[in-house]
């Protein structure tokens, strides 16, 4: 049994890996969908148009580099936290193989025009299915892992990312529910503004526990490891751990303000988004805090550099959030670009540099190397990415702003000022700007896959001892 | 609550609402009871996992947790005042249909004078009036556009409103009636009762009329004999249409679909369905009648 005497790496290594492949991908049909808006001619054929396009970027950005992410990552944190190696080798193998299988298919079967039409829930029923499957597995291998664990408090990473696969699993089995027709064909199991309901309910509730609560289990290993740092203070991570599960699950509604959904509904979703604030920046001042004198580190990590911008985006978006929850502003805001600068500000700025930032720290210790093959190149990604995500977020900020206005432009006479088109029009240039924001941050991971490659190939993949418990107060 | 069916729903979402922010302010009070004396370091908490980590074990940061009060505190009065729970709230007596209803009143009474002289002036003296014709032009840019385009041209299936070619007739009245009652065009499909061979000696008897060189003479006199049959009852003798019954004109060069051959198989072989909306509920009268000048003046230059 000499293998029990290590922490099982090869599986956090496929996935960290793995994170960097599809954030490429999913980043450069993001690319491409961004290009497709500013030269419509780009759109080619059925296969290649934008509208099966969109759903291919934001799964493969969401659950491919994303899921791959916490995989990695969590596999990783549960081992070191609970001083054991993972309940089951061939299980975790399986989540692997198995979330590869789901991504392949999502990228053949959403080009080929299979969808559910239900917004980052596309995929079709066999592939929810296999995704229930996987989900499982890796629901056993975590808790399982927590079960067996060597030392008795569960860290509080571990606290997240545990309401996160306890969260999706609910999530996915509630909104996928449908009645199949077809072998690739199905029928959602709710209808009219239930149906909305319930998909507002998953789509913000996949931001909430997917793209915010794993998140900031990764920002609660990685940044006290990176800067050496205790975490600054345990019982906020309490306060804002429990208020954030509980609360996030309400605030689906204001996805719908001002539809067909009952007025109450809207209210609870409006007034849960906004006591949402608190709870979501307790992460960010924890995070934050957790540096407090080692500041100096931030001139030189660029691991840190990119944590810790990715905590202000997290911050940023998080305020941003709940205010665009509001009735009026959502008034304003809904339905325009302003949204699209929203999720990538989170998306962008919060879950794509942590996990980075993450990633970054992982691979030289997963292939026995002190460091990255260049700590320069970090620093550049760290640059050109912090600038793409910058001209992203501006632009579509503008572009949505002045959309919202020019859509409420009323005349003396009482006609609207302004047609559809000329709004369209008013926004082209912020499209362009977009783009390059956009390639900008695609030519930072490409930069990554290159450092990353190297370091592989100049180290060897190496699983680290399990230490011996160290004595507890 | 009547959004349910039983009322128990409304009391059990009030329930699990209100417990829920209370359980938040709960949460919130169990951490606030260390505080640091002024000067004094936090202690971390003893746990440590991983070799080296570990919990200060700070206090709550002050301004957070008035921020997460301020938003507890904002909750319960916006449910007080507003729509939310079925135990309490809504003093405001508020709905959106009702917000909506207000603000339409609110428009109305400001605008409604101003439509009203317009509605009492009859429509050549409208067209041409340039203040009328920029209201008009606006409303055509808000409400017409996705159909019949921002230059009013159309497109495949939707007319072109500037030819002064009509398909129920172009007087001020006709246009006004085609937006207040719309229309409903309907070319039946004769695929089954002719059979290919005749829908193509149809399409060529009818490229024949329609001025267009290319087309097959044997198949167009074939054609002529099923026209005079069937197609003369809408399209009359002449191929000069019916504006009674919105059948086209198939003598001139203009197209609601296109004067292919191909396409004009398709169209005689499947049928073609055509709806133009009525207006008259959805925009009122006003707007109904300074659009219709707005049309009618898009032909005029070319009469």
């Amino acid at each position: 049994m000499e293998n029990q005497a290590t922490y099982n790496y090869k599986v956090v290594r496929q996935f960290a890996i793995m994170t960097v492949v599809w954030g490429i991908v999913g980043m450069l049909v993001g690319v491409i969908c961004a290009a497709q808006m500013y030269w419509p001619e780009l759109n080619i054929g059925p296969y290649f148009h934008f509208g099966r396009l969109r759903p291919l970027h934001t799964n493969a950005v969401i659950f491919a580099f994303g899921g791959c992410a916490l995989f990695a990552t969590s596999y990783y944190v549960v081992q070191r936290t609970c001083n054991v190696r993972l309940l089951s080798d061939k299980l975790a193998g399986f989540t692997f193989w198995g979330w590869q299988l789901v991504i392949v298919l999502a990228a053949i079967t959403l080009p080929m025009g299979y969808t559910s039409g239900k917004e980052y829930a596309e995929l079709e029923w066999p592939i929810d299915i296999l995704i229930t499957v996987v989900w499982v597995a890796y629901a056993i291998v975590f808790f399982g892992t927590i079960a067996i664990r060597k030392v008795k408090h569960i860290y509080v990473a571990n606290w997240f990312y545990g309401a996160f696969i306890l969260a999706v699993a609910l999530l996915h089995l509630v909104n996928s529910a449908a009645m199949p027709v077809s072998g690739m064909k199905s029928y959602s199991a709710y209808s009219g503004a239930v149906d909305a309901m319930v998909q507002w309910w998953y789509g913000h509730n996949a931001v909430g526990f997917f793209l915010t609560a794993a998140f900031l289990g990764m920002m609660y290993y990685f940044i006290p490891k990176q800067a050496g740092r205790p975490v600054y203070s345990y019982r906020l991570s309490v306060v804002h751990f429990w208020a954030l599960i509980f609360t996030y699950m309400w605030a689906g509604p204001h996805h719908l303000h001002y539809t067909a959904l009952p007025d109450w509904t809207q209210s609870l979703g409006m007034v849960f988004s906004l006591i949402l604030l608190a709870p979501s920046w307790g992460g960010m001042i924890n995070g934050i805090m957790t540096l407090s004198g080692a500041w100096h580190k931030l001139r030189t990590d660029p691991i840190l550099k990119f944590m810790v911008t990715a905590l202000s985006f997290y911050g940023m978006s998080t305020f941003e959030g709940p205010m665009m929850a509001i009735k009026s502003v959502n008034a304003l805001s809904h339905y325009t670009d302003w949204t699209v600068g929203h999720v990538h500000s989170g998306a962008l700025g919060w879950v794509a540099m942590i996990s980075i930032g993450s990633i970054y720290y992982l691979i030289p210790r997963l292939f026995g190397r002190e460091q990255m093959w260049s700590v320069k190149l970090i620093e550049v990604h760290f640059w050109i990415a912090t600038l793409g995500v910058v001209l992203y977020i501006a632009s579509m900020w503008i572009s949505g702003v002045t959309q919202g206005l020019m859509w409420r432009a009323i005349n003396t006479d009482g006609t609207l000022t302004y047609a559809f088109i000329d709004a369209v029009k008013a926004s082209y240039p912020y499209y362009f700007i977009r783009f390059l924001g956009g390639l900008m941050y695609l030519s930072g991971m490409v930069l990554m896959l290159y450092n990353v490659l190297r370091t592989v190939f100049d180290g060897k993949a190496v699983d680290a001892k399990i230490p011996a418990v160290a004595a507890h107060a | 609550m009547t959004d349910f069916t039983s009322g128990f729903w409304g009391y059990f979402i009030a329930t699990v609402s209100i417990l829920g922010i209370a359980f938040c302010g709960y949460v919130l009070l169990t951490q606030m009871k260390v505080k640091l004396k002024k000067g004094e370091k936090a202690q971390v908490t003893g746990h440590k996992w991983d070799g080296d980590l570990e919990e200060y074990n700070n206090p709550l940061p002050g301004w957070w947790v008035g921020m997460f009060v301020l938003t507890i505190v904002f909750a319960i009065g916006y449910l007080w005042l507003y729509p939310g729970l079925v135990v309490m709230g809504n003093a405001k007596g508020w709905s959106q249909e009702g917000q909506h209803k207000e603000e339409v009143a609110k428009a109305d009474a400001k605008y409604q004078a101003l439509y009203d002289k317009y509605t009492a002036m009859p429509i050549e003296a409208v067209a041409k009036d340039p203040n009328a014709n920029e209201m008009g032009k606006r409303l055509f840019q808000t409400y017409c556009v996705q159909c019949h385009g921002s230059d009013a041209r159309g497109a495949k299936g939707f007319p072109n409103l500037t030819d002064n070619d009509w398909l129920y007739g172009g007087s001020p009245a006709k246009i006004e009636e085609t937006l207040v009652k719309g229309r409903q065009g309907q070319m039946p499909a004769f695929g089954a009762a002719f059979g290919e061979e005749k829908v193509r000696d149809v399409a060529n008897y009818v490229l024949k009329i329609s001025g267009n060189a290319a087309f097959n003479d044997v198949r167009a006199a074939r054609g002529a004999e099923t026209y005079k049959q069937v197609c003369v009852a809408c399209h009359g003798a002449e191929g000069k249409g019916n504006q009674d019954l919105g059948a086209p004109n198939l003598t001139d060069k203009i197209w609601l679909y296109g004067g292919s051959e191909a396409t004009i198989v398709e169209t005689v072989t499947n049928g073609r369905t055509n709806v133009m909306p009525a207006w008259k509920e959805f925009l009122g009268d006003g707007k109904v009648h300074l659009l219709s000048a707005y049309v009618y003046s898009l032909s005029q230059d070319k009469k």
